[in-house]
Parts: structure tokens; sequence; C-alpha cells
């Protein structure tokens, strides 16, 4: 298959899960290695946010919270219009291995087509932009 | 995943491929639907080049013709099939290598 919809990577951390789970679950953690500046509302439902200092930014939703095994979020599609609906699940799984951690990382969903109602919602969009212009169009006539 | 999802994305390339039918569809994308006479005037492109590749881009579903002034087919550009390879480049640019070794090195480095 050559539209890939899944990305795994595994590291090796020499560190115990608990440090590795610091890491990636604080604000203080996020900030350091991931971000230049993190904020996080660590339980399912609950908002993150990453800053980059040359402006980019990531927004989160926080999914899955079972300490110290499994954290995850779901994000805005990289390089997709800020205002297009589909999110991609990223996972981290922790894993302990010796003295250190096995750490997996899964983002997936990047294969979703745009479905039924997105497409709807897209040609809505463009009829609506073509209505809202003839309403213009309407209103400076008028005038 | 839908079985048409990659023969959407590779249509988009295989457009993008030719820069003619690049600058068709950038000419689209910024000016907004056009007619083949007003692309053969603004890009230097025979008209039936011009026609031969539009009717590519139609049959890719990356445009689509309507009716315009004076009887003549305007063609629009139609996004739908950039959003869909829009997600293969989007996992392609996905760079988790990078943010990994800076995890290692902030917690390794640390100890």
């Amino acid at each position: 298959m050559g539209f890939p919809d899944r990305i795994e990577r595994t590291v090796e951390i020499a560190h115990p899960p608990a440090k590795v789970w610091a890491a990636l679950t604080t604000a203080e953690g996020l900030g350091t290695w991931f971000g230049n500046q993190a904020s996080i509302d660590l339980r399912p439902g609950g908002e993150a946010e990453m800053k980059w200092d040359e402006g980019h930014q990531a927004n989160m939703r926080v999914e899955r919270v079972e300490e110290p095994e499994v954290f995850g979020f779901t994000w805005h599609i990289y390089g997709l219009p800020d205002e297009d609906p589909r999110r991609t699940y990223v996972e981290f799984t922790l894993v302990p291995n010796g003295e250190g951690t096995r750490l997996t990382v899964v983002e997936s969903g990047f294969s979703q087509l745009p479905d039924d109602a997105h497409q709807v919602a897209f040609e809505g969009n463009t009829k609506g932009w073509a209505a809202e212009l003839g309403e213009l169009i309407e209103y400076l006539d008028a005038a | 995943m839908p079985p048409d999802n990659e023969a959407i994305a590779e249509q988009v390339f295989v457009a993008l491929a030719d820069p003619s039918r690049r600058s068709i569809l950038a000419t689209l994308a910024s000016g907004g639907p056009a007619t083949a006479t007003d692309l053969a005037e603004r890009l230097p492109i025979t008209r039936q080049a011009i026609a031969k590749h539009l009717a590519l881009l139609t049959d890719a579903g990356l445009v689509t013709p309507e009716p315009g002034e004076r009887r003549r087919v305007r063609y629009r550009l139609h996004s739908a099939p950039m959003q869909v390879a829009q997600q293969f480049l989007a996992a392609l640019a996905r760079d988790w290598d990078g943010p990994l070794a800076a995890l290692k090195d902030h917690l390794e480095g640390s100890a």
C-alpha cells in the first residue's frame, strides 16, 4: 500500500517509564524537548498546546491517560488547512525494558478520505461563499 | 482505507508533474474560473495544448467544466482531490525522528 495511514517509531531510552512519562505529559517536559512552550490539562478530553519560537503552534486534545503506560492525544493533521476537521491520533506506549524504557509512538489516521459529511460541508462552504458574494453584490447594487 | 484514496492522490501527482498543467491549475487557483481562451491569453501555452490538458484535468476530477459567457465552457478548480493528496504529503512530512531524538537527548543528556 502506497498511502501511509500509520507512522510508527520505537526508541530505547535509558530511563525508567516514570521519567519518560513526565517528559511526555507535563508542560515542562513537552515545552523542552518537543515545543518551546507548552501547557497541558492531563485528563481525557483535556486540552494541550505546544508553541514554537518561530510562531508555529499545535493544539492537542488528550484522549488516553494510563500512567505510566499509555498516553494518547489527537491533533490537527499537519499541513492541512486549519479549518479541516480531520485529526490524527498519536499514542505513546511505554514498556519497561531493563533499567530503561522502550517508547513507541504511533500516529494514525493519515488516510481518512474526506467523508461524505465533510464533502457536503465543503461543497456547502463553496456554495455559501457564492451565495455571500451574491448577497454582497445585491447589497452594493441596492446602495 | 477506501481503495480509491491512493488512485485520487496519484492523479493529483500525475497532473502536477507537468509544468503546463501546474501553471493551468495555479492560474485557476489564483484567478478563479477561466475558459480555455482566457488561459491561452495568460499562459505561454497554445490553445490546443491547453484544451488537451483541460480534458485530462477534467477526467481526473481536478477541474469542473461549467457554462460560461457567450456559450464558452469555463473551468473551475475542484479542490477535493488536492485535499486527499495533501494527506499523503502530511504523512511524508510528519517528522517523529527529530522529536524522539530530542526526547532521548533531553532525558539522557540531563542524567
